[in-house]
């Protein structure tokens, strides 16, 4: 695969005008996950209706492929149920974990299946998943801050792995 | 014309220069990430692995001594090149290792406590940074740093308006060069002005061993750390040199054996320097290697790397100046600087390509540079950058090479412009 066609019209297309991005109320948990060996940085809040991922935003700075993939998530996991959100974070894990040779089901991953070829390019896997680890940990901070959702808006700065490569 | 023969002399010696990345040549400017290796290096440690190979100074066979006549050799050879004596010599891991072993004992030795400061800058690797940062959380002593000026020069004028060295500065450890910069630093007259006020100076000379060839001693450092593998040897192996008198009153770092003269189960009494500070057995084979490197650049002539070094920098200057969008971090002119060239790149509409992704799209035509923020972070944020691109050269570096960096600068920009997107 040549880089050209590793970087998708669709990833740059979300690069360029990315979905969602911004931070917004309400929120139940915010983290902020960082890429120790580039300093990419995604601040990310979630917001969550009873089992209804409500809202998703954030504030990011990196690559193309990180702010494209965080892009891509938000489209994909707003307005899904947790369980249904989660079922697609995994298959798109899966996918870029699979060095190439997991193809992805376009119509779970829909924009998603852009990034199969990154998958090809183990230095940038964890690029796209920055935003993805981010949404993760902020739904499983949200679920476990408020036993009944909607009661409070709690921020819950979390300053996540801030190590740094030596 | 400036004479770029080195280059072309010395390439024959490297194996991994004439390899292809991705079916072009590979253009490897990554050299003060690591810099390539030698024939001569890697048979040396061949041959020693294969012929010689056995645990030093304990083993008291033939091959043990044969093992420790290599270890030794390379430790007089490596003092020799930075002048410095065998015994002033410390192996470590490697420079972060030789860094947190000035910090731990120094630190001790210097009985710190509140009131005392360390003075760095904002300039330095991480490797540079962290070691004192968590001395000063032990120790309850003060961090301080140096700003740079616009250009990437430590800002000497501010740190004296803000009294940066007083009386109750302890250490002063500062890059000799920047990594990220290339900003050669005026080592020699802070180390003088440190001194005055009875700090104790450290330097980190990873970039600067490799490229400028030094003299520990008459740069009025106290202790000097560098690393192996910039320097045409092996990962694996480290330096920290230090003035004997000094060596010889720091506690040990690491606790194993050969640092020790008698252990009892109580307390044990300690070997004198460098044995003091090597515990347990130490990089036999990357020690070897590192004497076969210094001993290949000693037959080049540092002066001769030191030449070809400032004339492929001063050409890649130039050559990156040229491409639109582009803007270089530290010095744009070759008065007191290395060659690490640390760069931007914006596209048409004026944001910057992500170092990761150019640095993507330079690896698909065989190019080798490094992107992100290059272990100094501190560093990128005082510049108002997230990251940053950075090739960097070395002896074997051709103007082509800069050449074709050049060409895909401006390829990568295009695309990530939209004009020359492919579908």
């Amino acid at each position: 695969m040549s880089v050209e066609q590793m970087y998708q019209e669709i990833i740059l297309d979300h690069y360029k005008e990315k979905h969602h991005a911004g931070l917004r109320n309400p929120f139940e948990a915010e983290v902020n996950h960082v890429n120790p060996s580039c300093g990419d940085e995604v601040l990310l809040r979630v917001h969550l209706d009873g089992d209804t991922v409500a809202d998703v935003s954030y504030d990011a700075v990196g690559c193309s492929i990180s702010q494209a993939a965080t892009s891509v998530m938000t489209d994909l996991v707003i307005g899904r149920r947790i369980t249904e959100a989660m079922a697609i974070a995994a298959a798109f894990a899966e996918m870029m974990h699979g060095q190439g040779r997991v193809a992805g089901d376009e119509d779970v991953l829909e924009d998603g299946i852009a990034f199969a070829g990154v998958a090809q390019f183990p230095a940038r896997v964890k690029c796209a998943l920055l935003g993805w680890s981010a949404w993760k940990d902020a739904t499983t901070q949200a679920l476990a801050s408020t036993p009944t959702p909607q009661s409070t808006d709690t921020t819950d700065p979390t300053d996540t792995t801030d190590k740094e490569d030596s | 014309m400036p004479d770029f023969s080195l280059a072309d002399a010395v390439r024959p010696d490297f194996p991994v220069l004439s390899r292809e990345v991705g079916g072009h040549p590979l253009a490897y400017l990554d050299s003060a990430n690591t810099s390539q290796k030698p024939r001569a290096v890697i048979d040396a440690m061949s041959e020693f692995t294969a012929l010689h190979n056995a645990n030093v100074a304990r083993a008291m066979h033939t091959l043990g001594g044969e093992a420790t006549a290599g270890f030794e050799g390379g430790r007089a050879k490596v003092a020799a090149f930075v002048g410095g004596r065998p015994e002033e010599i410390v192996f470590t891991k490697n420079a972060s290792e030789a860094l947190n072993l000035a910090a731990h004992t120094l630190g001790q030795h210097l009985r710190l406590g509140p009131g005392d400061e360390v003075v760095i800058s904002v300039m330095e690797h991480h490797s540079n940074i962290v070691p004192w940062q968590l001395l000063c959380e032990r120790t309850g002593a003060t961090l301080r740093w140096f700003d740079i000026t616009d250009d990437g020069r430590l800002d000497l004028a501010r740190a004296e308006a803000e009294g940066l060295f007083n009386e109750r500065t302890r250490i002063v450890s500062l890059a000799w060069v920047s990594n990220v910069l290339g900003t050669v630093n005026p080592v020699v007259e802070l180390a003088a002005r440190a001194h005055a006020v009875g700090a104790t100076v450290v330097l980190d000379a990873a970039q600067a061993v490799p490229q400028l060839g030094v003299d520990v001693a008459a740069s009025g450092a106290d202790l000097v750390a560098f690393t192996g593998h910039k320097l045409l040897g092996p990962t694996g192996i480290g330096v920290l040199w230090g003035r004997y008198d000094l060596l010889e009153q720091l506690p040990p770092f690491l606790g194993g054996g050969e640092m020790i003269e008698i252990v009892t189960l109580e307390r044990s009494t300690y070997a004198p320097p460098p044995a003091r500070f090597e515990a347990g057995t130490p990089p036999i084979i990357q020690a070897v290697g590192l004497g076969a490197a210094v001993d290949y650049l000693t037959g080049v002539g540092m002066e001769r790397v030191r030449d070809h070094e400032a004339a492929i920098t001063a050409y890649a200057l130039e050559r990156l100046a040229s491409v639109e969008g582009l803007t270089i971090l530290g010095p744009t002119e070759l008065v007191d600087r290395g060659g690490a060239i640390s760069f931007t790149l914006a596209a048409a509409d004026g944001t910057d390509v992500h170092p990761h992704d150019l640095m993507q799209f330079l690896d698909a035509r065989g190019i080798a540079v490094r992107g992100g923020h290059h272990c100094a972070r501190p560093l990128h944020k005082r510049l108002g950058r997230v990251a940053s691109t950075r090739a960097s050269g070395y002896l074997y570096t051709t103007p082509d090479e800069i050449d074709r960096l050049a060409e895909a600068l401006v390829y990568t920009r295009d695309f990530f412009s939209g004009v020359a997107r492919v579908r």
